[in-house]
C-alpha cells in the first residue's frame, strides 16, 4: 500500500452516543439495566441479560483488570501499517463487562494477564475518543 | 432426540489445494456444477436425481444464492438452504441435509463449496471494504464497526492469538508442544497429494523459527490460503443402498453459536464446540473414546487444541499434554486430522472446513490408500466459524 489508510473510525449510533460522548469528557459510561442489575457492554436498546429496556447510563471508574491481549506483528489490516506492533488487549471492568482496547504506555515485556489498568483517553477526532487502557 | 442414522455420505469430490492456482478460472457458479457432477458421479448417481441443495455465499450473486444454483443445475428441489456459519458451514450443511431427507422431503442433496479462483473481470471494480476487514463488518451499526474495528480487532489471527494468550495464563502453555501438532499433521499432509504441503513435512524447529504473527502464533500455526474447494452428496438409505461405496452415515451432530467476538464470550477458553460435540456423541450413542479418527476444524494450533478439551477427547488443561503424549498422526494412536487439516491442506476460504468432511468420509468408506486408518468405522468432525463463535460438530460412522 502506498498512501497511509484512514485509520476506519467508530460512528457512533443514536443509542451509543452517550458513551462517545462520555470519553469525549475523560469519563467511562455504562449502561445498567434496572429490571436485573446487569452491566451491558456494547451499549444496545435491550439488556443483553433480560431483553429488558429499562438501560441507564453511569458512570464508572475505568478501572479494570488485563483479561488477555496479543501483539500483532504483522498489521491486522493496512490501516494499521504505522501501528506495528498493535497491542491488542480485552480489558475486564470492575462492573465486569469486557471491551477490546489498545495498551497503551507500556513496554511489551511488562505486559501481565491480570494486570490492573486504568482508561485513557485518546482523542483521534474533534468527535472520536478511543477508550485505551494503561497500568494502573 | 436428533437422528436416526438413515442418511449417508455417499459421495465425495475435492479440488487439489493449491497456494498457485494454474488450471482455468471458473465462476462459482460453474465450478459448483463440476464439483456436484464429480460427487454424483463418485457416488453413482445421475443429476436428475437430485431433489435438495445446500449452499453457501457465491461470488456471482448476493442474493437468491439457492435458486440461482438450482437454475444453473437445471434440477429443481424440494429442499434449498444457504449456510453463513463460517468454518462452520461445511458441517452445518450435512446435518441439515441429513434431517431433510429424515424428515422425508428429499433423497439426493449436494452439498458444495467451491473456492477456486474467478475469472478476472473486465471491468474495473471499486475496491471492496471487505477485503480489509473480512469477517468484521465495517458496516454502520455493526457492533464490529464500532467497538473492534477502530482498535485493530479485526480478521482472525488477533482473536485466536488472544484466546491462545487468555489460556496459556489459566492453564500453562507449551510451544513446542503446539509445534508437534503441526508436525504430525503436516506428516499426514505430506503423503496427501491434494494437500498443499504435499511432500513438504516440518519439524518442531521450523514451527518455532517461522515467524510470529500475533504471539504466541507462529506462521505455521495459522492457515495459508489457497485455491480449492469441495463437495459431497448425502442421500437416503435407499439411495446409498445402491451407491458404488460404503456410506458413511450421519448418526450425530450438534452446533452451538455464542458470539461473534470473543472479547465478549464469557469464559475464552471455554468454546462451543463443547456442547455441540456432547450432543453429536449424545446423540450417536458413542463417548469421544470410541471414535478411530477425529477431523477437526484447525485454523489454528489453539483451536484444535481447545476442542481436544472441549469435545471430551482429554480433560480442561490437559491438551498441551494430550498433544505431547499422543502420536496424533494417520498412523498413530489417535489420529487427529488424517489429511493433514488445513494446516497441511492450506485453507480455501469458507470451504476449508469441507476438508475435514472429505477425509473423514473417505476414511469411513476405506479410500485414503496409504493414510487410511485401519478399521476406521466411526469419525468425529468439527467446524468452526468467526473467532471460536459458532461451532459444529458431526459423527460419521460406516454400516
Amino acid at each position: 500500500m502506498d498512501v497511509e489508510l484512514l485509520k476506519p473510525l467508530p460512528v457512533p449510533t443514536p443509542v451509543s452516543l452517550p458513551f462517545w460522548e462520555g470519553l469525549a469528557e475523560g469519563k467511562v459510561r455504562l449502561q445498567k439495566c434496572d429490571a436485573c442489575r446487569t452491566w451491558v457492554f456494547y451499549p444496545r436498546s435491550r439488556c443483553s441479560c433480560c431483553l429488558s429496556d429499562q438501560l441507564r447510563w453511569r458512570d464508572v471508574s475505568g478501572r479494570g483488570t488485563l483479561y488477555t491481549f496479543t501483539i500483532a506483528r504483522q498489521p491486522t489490516s493496512p490501516h494499521f501499517a504505522s501501528d506495528t506492533p498493535q497491542l491488542l488487549a480485552v480489558v475486564e471492568l470492575e462492573e465486569g463487562v469486557r471491551l477490546t482496547t489498545n495498551l497503551v504506555h507500556v513496554a511489551e515485556a511488562d505486559i501481565r494477564v491480570g494486570m490492573r489498568v486504568k482508561a485513557c483517553f485518546e482523542r483521534v477526532s474533534p468527535d472520536i475518543t478511543l477508550l485505551k487502557f494503561q497500568p494502573a | 432426540m436428533g437422528l436416526r442414522g438413515e442418511a449417508a455420505i455417499v459421495g465425495v469430490a475435492e479440488y487439489p489445494h493449491r497456494r498457485k492456482y494454474d488450471g482455468p478460472r471458473m465462476f462459482m457458479l460453474e465450478q459448483w456444477a463440476a464439483l456436484a457432477r464429480n460427487a454424483l458421479d463418485d457416488a453413482g448417481l445421475e443429476a436428475r436425481e437430485i431433489d435438495g441443495l445446500v449452499c453457501s455465499d457465491i461470488r456471482e450473486s448476493g442474493m437468491f444464492v439457492p435458486a440461482t444454483v438450482v437454475e444453473y443445475l437445471g434440477q429443481p428441489v424440494n429442499f434449498a438452504e444457504r449456510i453463513d456459519l463460517g468454518g462452520a458451514t461445511a458441517v452445518g450443511m450435512i446435518w441439515r441435509a441429513a434431517a431433510a431427507i429424515e424428515l422425508g422431503i428429499c433423497e439426493v442433496v449436494v452439498c458444495a463449496l467451491p473456492a477456486l479462483p474467478i475469472p478476472s473481470n473486465p471491468t474495473p471494480q471499486p475496491l471492496n471494504p471487505m477485503v480489509f476487514f473480512q469477517s468484521s463488518s465495517p458496516n454502520w451499526g455493526s457492533p464490529q464497526a464500532e467497538f473492534d474495528i477502530p482498535y485493530g480487532n479485526l480478521a482472525q489471527n488477533c482473536g485466536y492469538a488472544m484466546i491462545a494468550q487468555r489460556y496459556a495464563a489459566q492453564y500453562g502453555y507449551d510451544a513446542e508442544a503446539m509445534a508437534k501438532l503441526v508436525v504430525d499433521q503436516r506428516a499426514s499432509a505430506a503423503i496427501n497429494p491434494n494437500a498443499a504441503f504435499f511432500g513438504r513435512p516440518v519439524t518442531c524447529e521450523d514451527v518455532l523459527a517461522s515467524k510470529m504473527i500475533a504471539d504466541p502464533l507462529h506462521m505455521l500455526e495459522i492457515v495459508m490460503p489457497v485455491a480449492g474447494g469441495g463437495a459431497v452428496i448425502v442421500a437416503s438409505k435407499e439411495v446409498a443402498a445402491r451407491c458404488k461405496h460404503r456410506p458413511a452415515w450421519v448418526t450425530g451432530f450438534g452446533e452451538h453459536l455464542t458470539i461473534k467476538t470473543p472479547t465478549y464470550a464469557r469464559d475464552m477458553c471455554v468454546t462451543p464446540v463443547g456442547p455441540a460435540s456432547e450432543q453429536a456423541f449424545a446423540m450417536a450413542g458413542l463417548t469421544p473414546d470410541l471414535v478411530n479418527a477425529a477431523e477437526i476444524y484447525d485454523c489454528y494450533t489453539i483451536t484444535v487444541l481447545l476442542t481436544l478439551e472441549d469435545a471430551g477427547f482429554c480433560a480442561k488443561g490437559e491438551g498441551m499434554r494430550f498433544i505431547r503424549e499422543n502420536d496424533l498422526t494417520w498412523r498413530g494412536n489417535f489420529p487427529v486430522n488424517t489429511h493433514g487439516g488445513q494446516l497441511g491442506m492450506g485453507q480455501a476460504g469458507a470451504a476449508g472446513g469441507m476438508t475435514q468432511v472429505v477425509e473423514a468420509t473417505r476414511q469411513v468408506m476405506g479410500r485414503c490408500e496409504q493414510r487410511q486408518v485401519a478399521g476406521c468405522d466411526a469419525v468425529y468432525v468439527s467446524g468452526t466459524g468467526g473467532v471460536m463463535s459458532e461451532q459444529s460438530a458431526l459423527i460419521l460412522q460406516g454400516g
